[in-house]
């Protein structure tokens, strides 16, 4: 069980690494896509496997997707993307590892007294939903209700029904125009001329 | 070695940083910060279950829920507010969106 | 009697305050002098006891209190009237000189201020009050020179007459401090009582010890030299005929010049103390008698050549005051504010013929069209040069035969400048009246208005030597009753001893009209000295060389080092400091989102660092 957290665990933070470090843009979600499947197997080493499978399904298969929607969507430019890092990397960098030092030390200072034993045996489906239902109700409501605000929001921004020029499909008037569609009778065995 | 809450809380921790990093150290386009951001929630997340599973308390897994649903909210929302910033502007470019100057 | 003295001080004041404030006030500005010169004539033909009157206090220290007073005895009312009187003629006349002015109600406001100041100054009753009036004359006649403002010449001439009487004044100051510091009061009767006891301390100085009698009078004297522009100081007199004539007929002949000489007799007990500071008066007065006469005889300028004879005959009498003669100094200074308000109206009344022309080689033979004011420098010429029976003959003589007695350097010089007194006096008239010139100009008398006053100031330049030896016995101690010092007649003179000055001065007027008239002897052959006695003895370049320029220079660098230096830290550090701070606070705000999130994340880190050190 050590050698697939560490391997899963480096594996991933590896990748996220990348993410932030390549230069396409398209490469950068894909590594993204593999630092959530890395997590994911963390997730099962927890017994969350509820949780992974989640994981799988909205953060990769629809978050990712997403993603690369609007990385392939958008005109990236990408000459300018291989200047380097900015200036300020070294001051990011300290900063970092300062705020990762502050965070190992609040970690290793609390000492909390906890079995170092994980239950695999609990049902997680089962005790999610006992408490999801019950306890957490209105706020899994509230998350449906939020989901949907998130909808008509990216709906609101990116439609564009008024605007000129764009091209919609009106399949009625397509398949009525009688200059793109024609009734040709054709011979047997001998097929139609192209004009 | 026995892996305990340490070692999950060490890894949600790197996992934090180098989203931390990856929005000031970017100086290419905003998908950066948005696949950053990514990357501090899945954080977030690592910790509360493991947390959860230490502690046996499921309400942990309860949260890392509802913060799966508001980060894909969240995703969605931003990259259609990043279409519409594309559409006005012409480029992503990081460098040039400092409107906030005056 | 009280009334009387109060009104005789504040209606010049009044008239001056109504004439700053109304634009059509001559009318009542000269009426308020003219009931105060007939009030201190009243005041002077009853006098028989001092006067004193306490206003209310200047300052009243616990160690120190002086009041505003008026105090007049015998040498106050005296000069009272020779102020009010002279100051009447010259309102009266500048009603007619400066009628096309139109700076009008201001010339009269100064004028009365000005006889208010002087007025303040002989009534008072101790130092202080004196003071004032003596620094208010001074500043009346900076606004009075410099009254044609728009002229560049006037204003430095006023700045100069300004910043000369400053150095006098600043002696003066350093010598009524000391006059504190010994006798612990500024009232005039209580330093004069106890003079004689608190004098004769000494002083340390300069590792020298020095009579404190001697520095304090030497130092009254050294502000009497401002003022009344003797040797050293005297550089702003000619430069003050820049201011309009009436102008120099009551400040520059009768009045202000002659503060200095009234503070020398009012001191008089303090200079009786001290022969240092006598003998340093005669020498001083003797001198600047000698100088100003040798440079009036060169000078082309009609005013000028009357500004060097008051320098002339102020050394007269500061000669006087130094050979003990205070009761014959203030003499001669009454009747020479007649005679020389008298010239210098009547060259007025010359130069307003000449329609403003003033240079004497340029004008000639109009004795015959203005033949009032002809007559009147006629009068004026022979009291001055002391041909009896005018005024002059008396009050000069006397200081002669004074000087005979008592010292031989001073009676020689006085001799010496009775002869150029008289030859300068009848140059001026031959060249202005009689040279043959033809002027193309049209000559006419002067109005009436100028001529009337003139008649009074000739009454009194002929009557009142006369008055003034026999009636008043001005020379003895009945007349004065203690407010100065009368030091004992000497015995009668050599008739000869007597004669002398009347042949010096008749051997001065034949010599003018040998040259002048009848074109007998030429003009002064040498160039060198025409052309040092014509540029006063190179005092201004001198003084220009040894004083302006260092100062000029001094003043130059402190000016430059307040710029550079405290300008650049004071204010204009704080400006440039402020400018840097925005600059760099502008470079804060780049817009660039990272940019903000990573000041949140620092601060962030700084908060969990703070938290975990609690």
């Amino acid at each position: 069980m050590a050698f697939f957290f560490y391997f899963f665990a480096i594996l991933s933070i590896l990748s996220a690494v990348c993410v932030i470090s390549v230069r396409n843009p398209v490469h950068a979600v894909l590594f993204l896509i593999f630092t959530f499947v890395n997590s994911a197997v963390l997730f099962i080493l927890l017994g969350a496997e509820f949780i992974a499978m989640m994981v799988l399904i909205v953060y990769i298969g629809a978050v990712a997707v997403l993603f690369l929607f609007v990385v392939m969507m958008l005109d990236i430019d990408y000459i300018r993307l291989r200047q380097g890092f900015a200036k300020h990397f070294t001051l990011g960098a300290i900063l970092c590892v300062v705020f990762f030092l502050v965070i190992s030390f609040v970690i290793r200072s609390s000492a909390p007294n906890i079995s170092n034993v994980i239950n695999y045996n609990t049902n997680n489906v089962k005790a999610i939903g006992n408490l999801l239902y019950t306890d957490y109700m209105y706020a899994f409501h509230l998350s449906g209700i939020l989901l949907l605000v998130a909808i008509v929001g990216a709906i609101a921004l990116t439609l564009q029904d008024k605007k000129k020029g764009v091209k919609k499909q009106n399949v009625l008037k397509q398949l009525t125009q009688s200059s793109s569609v024609k009734l040709v009778k054709a011979k047997f065995g001998k097929g139609v001329e192209w004009k | 070695m026995e892996i305990g809450l340490n070692h999950f809380l060490i890894v949600s921790a790197i996992l934090f940083t180098i989203g931390v990093c990856g929005i000031f150290i970017n100086r290419k386009s905003i998908i950066n910060i948005l696949l950053s951001i990514e990357i501090l929630l899945l954080a977030i997340n690592i910790n509360l279950v493991a947390f959860s599973a230490f502690m046996n308390d499921i309400v942990g897994q309860i949260f890392v829920m509802f913060v799966l649903t508001v980060a894909a909210a969240e995703s969605g929302v931003g990259l259609a507010i990043l279409v519409v910033y594309y559409r006005s502007r012409g480029n992503i470019d990081v460098e040039q969106a400092n409107l906030m100057k005056e | 009697m009280m009334d009387i003295l109060k009104l005789i001080v504040f209606l010049p004041l009044f008239g001056s305050l109504f004439a700053a404030l109304f634009r059509k006030s001559q009318l009542v500005t000269t009426a308020g002098i003219g009931i105060s010169a007939v009030l201190s004539w009243y005041v002077f033909l009853t006098f028989s006891e001092n006067y004193h009157l306490s206003l209310f206090p200047l300052f009243s220290l616990s160690v120190l209190k002086v009041n505003w007073a008026i105090s007049v005895d015998a040498l106050s009312s005296l000069m009272l009237i020779v102020i009010t009187t002279v100051s009447l003629v010259v309102h009266l006349y500048s009603i007619g000189y400066m009628e096309h002015d139109k700076g009008k109600s201001r010339f009269f406001s100064y004028l009365s201020l000005f006889t208010f100041c002087m007025i303040v100054l002989v009534v008072s009753d101790n130092f202080v009050q004196l003071f004032f009036g003596w620094e208010g004359v001074g500043l009346c006649s900076y606004l009075l020179i410099g009254f044609w403002f728009q002229k560049y010449s006037a204003n430095n001439a006023a700045i100069k007459a300004f910043v000369v009487n400053r150095v006098g004044d600043f002696a003066l100051l350093i010598g009524i401090f000391l006059i504190y510091y010994t006798f612990h009061s500024l009232k005039f009767t209580e330093v004069f009582d106890t003079a004689d006891l608190l004098g004769a301390q000494n002083i340390r100085a300069f590792c020298c010890e020095f009579k404190i009698i001697h520095i304090i009078c030497i130092l009254l004297f050294i502000g009497c030299m401002g003022k009344s522009a003797q040797l050293g100081l005297h550089v702003w007199l000619p430069d003050a005929m820049e201011g309009p004539t009436p102008v120099s007929a009551l400040i520059h002949a009768a009045t202000m010049v002659t503060a200095g000489i009234f503070l020398i007799a009012k001191c008089s007990p303090l200079f009786e103390l001290s022969n240092v500071a006598r003998e340093l008066i005669v020498i001083v007065g003797a001198l600047t008698a000698f100088f100003a006469a040798t440079v009036a005889i060169t000078q082309n300028d009609i005013k000028k050549i009357i500004a060097y004879s008051t320098c002339s005959q102020l050394g007269y009498m500061f000669m006087a005051c130094g050979l003990s003669a205070y009761n014959v100094a203030i003499f001669h200074l009454m009747t020479h504010a007649f005679f020389k308000a008298l010239l210098f109206l009547g060259a007025g009344n010359v130069i307003h013929a000449m329609h403003h022309e003033q240079n004497i080689q340029k004008m000639g033979n109009c004795w015959k069209k203005i033949p009032c004011t002809y007559t009147l420098m006629w009068i004026g010429s022979l009291a001055l040069s002391g041909i009896f029976p005018f005024a002059g003959f008396y009050s000069k003589d006397l200081i002669i035969e004074h000087a005979y007695s008592a010292d031989s350097f001073a009676f020689v010089v006085s001799l010496i400048v009775a002869f150029f007194t008289a030859f300068y006096s009848w140059r001026l008239l031959l060249l202005v009246f009689h040279s043959q010139k033809q002027s193309k100009i049209n000559i006419h008398e002067a109005p009436k208005i100028m001529l009337i006053p003139l008649l009074m100031l000739a009454f009194g330049s002929v009557f009142s030597g006369i008055w003034g030896a026999n009636i008043l016995n001005i020379t003895s101690n009945a007349f004065w009753k203690s407010s100065l010092v009368v030091v004992g007649e000497h015995g009668a003179h050599n008739f000869f001893i007597k004669l002398l000055p009347t042949l010096a001065s008749l051997s001065g007027i034949a010599l003018a009209y040998l040259i002048y008239h009848y074109q007998k002897f030429k003009q002064i052959k040498s160039k060198f000295l025409l052309k040092f006695l014509q540029n006063k003895w190179y005092f201004d370049e001198v003084y220009d060389f040894v004083v302006i320029a260092p100062i000029r220079l001094i003043s130059r660098l402190l000016w430059k080092f307040d710029v550079k230096a405290i300008d650049s830290f004071g204010p204009g550090g704080i400006v440039r400091l402020v400018n840097e701070c925005s600059k760099s606070s502008i470079k804060l705000q780049t817009g660039y989102i990272f940019d903000y999130a990573l000041i949140m994340f620092v601060t962030l880190i700084i908060g969990a660092l703070y938290i975990i050190w609690n």
